[in-house]
């Protein structure tokens, strides 16, 4: 499977990580090499395999809706790059 | 003998008969970290004298013994930045369950962290945005990565003992290479609540220490069943100390041949191969097995932990915490933030993650890869219904140079060949000192068991330990 700069960049905007032309040759190259690797995959006929998403047998771990306590705005603010009041605060969505 | 040398057990004696105080083991370490971390720099943020709270007084099993912590398992009021610019100052208003548990149990939680690679993605310690850390052994090479700066400060004294996390073998892999025992937990048998997620379905905490004993003491107080983490399991916690018998006679050992291949250092391969003798001559029955889709383990990891990772990362948005570009509109906020925050890796993992996940490609990546991990799963449980345990490398080479594996991501990816199915399989696994390479670097024995068998892989490793003598030498600093 060949990887273009093309798709790079689409799966860098869904990323949202902004990509400098020079990473955008380097990064190009190196997934092109892991994706190469990676293709070893398709030799396995895997048909009639079920897929392992989750290693334990576990499912739908449920809780009782019990109130509790949870960290205070202020407290969840402390680290906010940038807040007003008891909000984070970000740049301008719409004008 | 320095206290800073000594092992939690033998310190846990002393405080108990109140021959020292946890200050003087702090004091032991604050003056050994300023004479050799300026050369391994296994911690990050120091900066100079380490600074201790006022003591409070000493109480429960660890009586103050303090524990050092890597920088992705979060620490009420202690940075705690996955050593990335992306999460800058980030002081977490809450600590991690395994953090919580220390400290009632009486521990004091280091004021130092580890350093470790950038979110865990690494074998190195070299994509720390820190920098790298220095092999305690030879300072020109690498520690192994991720836990690197954890498994260099119990290797060089300048801990005594630590926490780590494993994804893919970056506890077992550093542990190997500094020689100190690492272990990796059961999935689910340690709480994963407020470790800063990489791959959700394969990471867990577990310990780096000098010995096989301590590393049986920290699990037993780490482990258990946690609300806040709905897939940590309710099974009870046995006392990890009793299984420390040293005796493995009749003990069924399974030797994977595919782990005994091409890419495996002849140096390391006949080092692993005299630990295999002495495990026979302590009466363990070793017979070769087969675990056929090994080959596959590696390609599998890099679809499946890159797709999780860049699902867990998109919380790094420049909002809530950490680093925030300046921009004018919120779309390219968030996308200045990860281009500035983010290393080189990061942005590679993601972007892999990214794409196997995206329309058109989630069948023919992500999904056939959840399919051959049921295969890896399986030729595991195959194994396990006739043997005790299997016994491998934990990694195809001793240590190498620092720079020589990073402008080759896949050569990188391929320094976890033997860790990685463990995790994929969910499996515990240990990793114990066994000798060293003709240049004095470590090498490290691999004891694979059942889910939630860590009873035999200590009791395993503890028996080769206590017949060998290679976990008692020190690296000179």
């Amino acid at each position: 499977m060949a990887i273009d700069k093309e798709t790079i960049k689409h799966v860098a905007h869904l990323a949202r990580i902004d990509l400098q032309p020079n990473e955008l040759d380097k990064l190009s190259a190196n997934l092109q090499d892991i994706l190469g690797f990676i293709d070893k995959l398709s030799s396995l006929d895997v048909e009639k395999v079920s897929p392992t998403s989750h290693i334990l047998p576990i499912s739908n771990v449920l809780r009782e809706d019990e109130p509790r306590t949870s960290l205070t705005p202020e407290k969840a603010l402390e680290n906010a790059p940038s807040k007003k009041g008891s909000f984070f605060s970000v740049p301008k969505v719409i004008e | 003998m320095e206290l800073n040398q000594l092992t939690a057990h033998e310190l846990l004696e002393k405080l108990k008969s109140k021959e020292i105080c946890s200050r003087t083991i702090l004091l032991s370490l604050s003056q050994r970290i300023e004479k050799t971390d300026p050369k391994v720099k296994a911690y990050v943020r120091n900066q100079g004298p380490v600074k201790f709270a006022p003591q409070d007084e000493a109480f429960g099993e660890l009586n103050g013994l303090p524990v050092t912590i890597k920088d992705n398992i979060c620490t009420s009021g202690l940075n705690t930045e996955c050593c990335s610019k992306i999460l800058r100052g980030f002081r977490p208003p809450y600590d991690a369950t395994v953090i919580d548990k220390l400290k009632k149990a009486g521990a004091q939680i280091f004021p130092l962290k580890a350093n470790m690679d950038e979110f865990a993605f690494g074998s190195s310690t070299e994509n720390s945005f820190f920098g790298p850390t220095a092999n305690p052994w030879k300072l020109d090479c690498v520690p192994g990565g991720s836990s690197g700066g954890s498994a260099a400060a119990v290797a060089s004294d300048e801990a005594i003992w630590a926490l780590g996390s494993d994804t893919g073998g970056s506890i077992r892999q550093p542990a190997s290479f500094c020689g100190v025992v690492g272990l990796k937990p059961t999935y689910g048998r340690v709480s994963r609540y407020g470790l800063i997620a990489f791959a959700s379905s394969l990471d867990q905490i577990g310990p780096l220490t000098k010995d096989v004993e301590d590393s049986a003491l920290l699990c037993g107080l780490i482990s258990g069943y946690d609300p806040q983490d709905s897939t940590s399991i309710n099974q009870s916690v046995p006392d990890y100390t009793k299984s420390l018998t040293g005796d493995i006679k009749g003990l069924k050992i399974g030797i994977p041949k595919e782990y005994f291949v091409e890419g495996l250092d002849p140096e390391v391969k006949s080092v692993i191969e005299e630990a295999i003798d002495k495990l026979k001559s302590l009466g363990a029955v070793i017979k070769q097995v087969s675990l056929p889709h090994t080959e596959y383990a590696v390609p599998v990891y890099y679809i499946i932990a890159t797709a999780e990772a860049s699902s867990n990362l998109a919380r790094f948005d420049g909002v809530q915490y950490g680093y925030r570009a300046q921009a004018d509109n919120l779309l390219q906020m968030y996308k200045e933030t990860r281009a500035e925050g983010f290393g080189q890796e990061a942005k590679r993992r993601i972007l892999l993650g990214t794409f196997a996940l995206s329309h058109g490609y989630y069948d023919a990546y992500y999904l056939r890869a959840l399919k051959v991990r049921s295969l890896i799963k399986q030729d595991f449980d195959r194994v396990f219904q006739e043997f005790d345990c299997i016994v491998a490398p934990t990694s195809p080479t001793a240590a190498f140079k620092i720079g020589e594996r990073t402008e080759d991501p896949l050569k990188m990816y391929l320094s976890d060949i033997y860790t990685i199915s463990v995790n994929l399989a969910g499996i515990p696994a240990i990793s114990v000192p066994c000798g060293f390479t003709k240049q004095g670097l470590p090498v490290g024995l691999q004891i694979m068991a059942k889910p939630f068998d860590e009873e035999m892989l200590f009791k395993t490793a503890y028996a080769y330990e206590q017949n060998t003598d290679w976990h008692k030498i020190k690296p000179k600093l």
